[in-house]
């Protein structure tokens, strides 16, 4: 086996240099909670481990103009004191909160839970729901793509050779907006998803809903925009007749595997639970204000 | 397998190394340092064994490269209490009797003091779920609940 070496550059491009030097052998260091998990199980064997926490544009939070950028290695101990950003942006908080203990905390980030390509990664399908933009670059330049576009399957992503996650904005919200994620796992905490669901909504001063995005985790072999759930919801006041016919658009949209977790028509049928809940829970936050 | 150089602060001292890129702290810290109070759990993150903090921060020892430390303060087991006096969580737990074999006490002592830096005034559950990432299988938990409840108690004066 050859040498595994290591660098930790302080720019972007730096970054692309060694990575293109490493020729497909090279893995970008954020949280490390999974690579260097997956690297004493023998499940990879890197050339080359790419650390890019010295990287500013990779750990900053910033207020932009049109929301908030969060460098892809954040950690979600340091997203979770941000009080701004989780005001707006409970949902993706709560989310990359739910990961692991305070140790897992101090580390995991929205750039590793990501491009890890778990279908049960938790802050992705409030990414998603939240709508939030992916800031690449890559030895052709940079590039932005959707978060729901970088998952392909278990493991994989639609990055391509030396191409990585920089940052995601966080797109503003309108007035009288917020979002919520909820995750089902057998214990209170700790464990990995039997089905995750991420919302986020925009209701106007009549109470009707004006917007929304549901999006799964889980319940497919990658992260899933439910469109259909959200274009149902939008034109109502969230009613329990609606909320149904939402429900039933995300169990449509499942196609979960069977494990000692869940079966598949346990999964489907929490997907539709979970939706309606993570729902109710935003469009609270948007009555109360928090 | 040749080494690299890193530089960082280790309880308060500034430390040079020199480490493989695929050790981690852990190995670092015990096998190039000699500092093995840090234990070695399950070296995946899940049983908290080889807490210490970065930059004030609670990681695994394990989950990160010896490497990634370059320029990081690094605080363990061996930097807390003086050498004629035990910190008041190394004493709560003495006193509580909140360790039996005690490889994972090193980790709560680093957990547990983490925490009350940051809130010196946790309610139980507060401490249960900030230290949900220690695991213990001899004590059931309720005595290190109860010494670093004592030991915030005591902090607080």
């Amino acid at each position: 086996m050859a040498e595994l070496q290591f660098a930790a550059p302080e720019t972007v491009n730096q970054a692309i240099k060694i990575l293109g030097g490493a020729k497909g052998k090279g893995r970008i260091l954020a949280g490390g909670t999974d690579l260097l998990v997956q690297m004493r199980s023998g499940r990879i064997e890197p050339g080359f481990i790419v650390d890019v926490k010295n990287i500013p544009e990779l750990t900053e939070i910033k207020k932009e103009k049109n929301g908030y950028r969060v460098g892809a290695a954040v950690s979600g101990a340091r997203l979770g004191e941000h009080k701004s950003v989780k005001k707006k942006w409970p949902g993706v908080v709560e989310a990359l909160e739910l990961i692991g203990s305070t140790q897992i905390q101090g580390r995991a980030s929205l750039g590793g839970n990501l491009c890890n390509g778990s279908p049960a990664a938790d802050s992705v399908p409030a990414m998603i729901a939240a709508g939030a933009i992916c800031k690449i670059a890559g030895p052709k330049g940079r590039r932005t793509a959707k978060v729901e576009d970088i998952v392909t399957g278990p493991g994989k992503t639609s990055l391509k050779k030396g191409e990585f996650i920089i940052s995601f904005l966080l797109p503003e919200k309108p007035k009288k907006s917020s979002e919520a994620y909820l995750r089902l796992i057998p214990r209170t905490e700790m464990d990995i998803a039997v089905v995750g669901a991420g919302v986020s909504l925009t209701l106007d001063n009549q109470g009707i809903c004006t917007k929304a995005r549901v999006a799964l985790g889980a319940v497919a072999p990658k992260p899933v925009l439910v469109e259909e759930a959200g274009l149902i919801l939008v034109g109502s006041k969230l009613d329990p007749d609606t909320l149904e016919k939402m429900a039933s658009a995300c169990r449509a949209a499942c196609n979960p595997i069977d494990d000692m977790r869940g079966t598949v028509e346990y999964r489907t049928k929490v997907a539709g639970v979970l939706a309606t809940r993570a729902t109710q829970i935003a469009a609270e936050r948007v009555r109360s204000g928090r | 397998m040749s080494k690299q150089h890193v530089t960082m602060t280790v309880n308060g001292d500034p430390v040079e190394v020199l480490c493989r890129a695929d050790q981690t702290l852990l190995d670092c810290l015990r096998d190039e340092m000699g500092l093995t109070g840090t234990k070695e759990g399950c070296s995946t993150g899940d049983c908290g064994a080889c807490s210490v903090t970065v930059d004030g921060r609670l990681v695994c020892a394990c989950l990160m490269l010896g490497v990634e430390a370059e320029g990081r303060k690094i605080e363990t087991i061996e930097g807390i209490g003086e050498s004629e006096e035990l910190h008041p969580v190394q004493r709560h737990f003495l006193e509580e009797a909140a360790l039996q074999c005690g490889i994972c006490t090193p980790g709560f002592i680093v957990a547990a003091k983490n925490l009350l830096e940051k809130n010196p005034n946790p309610t139980e559950e507060e401490v249960r779920y900030w230290l949900a990432g220690n695991l213990c299988r001899c004590t059931g938990y309720d005595k290190i609940i109860k010494a670093v409840l004592k030991a915030a108690e005591e902090m607080r004066g």
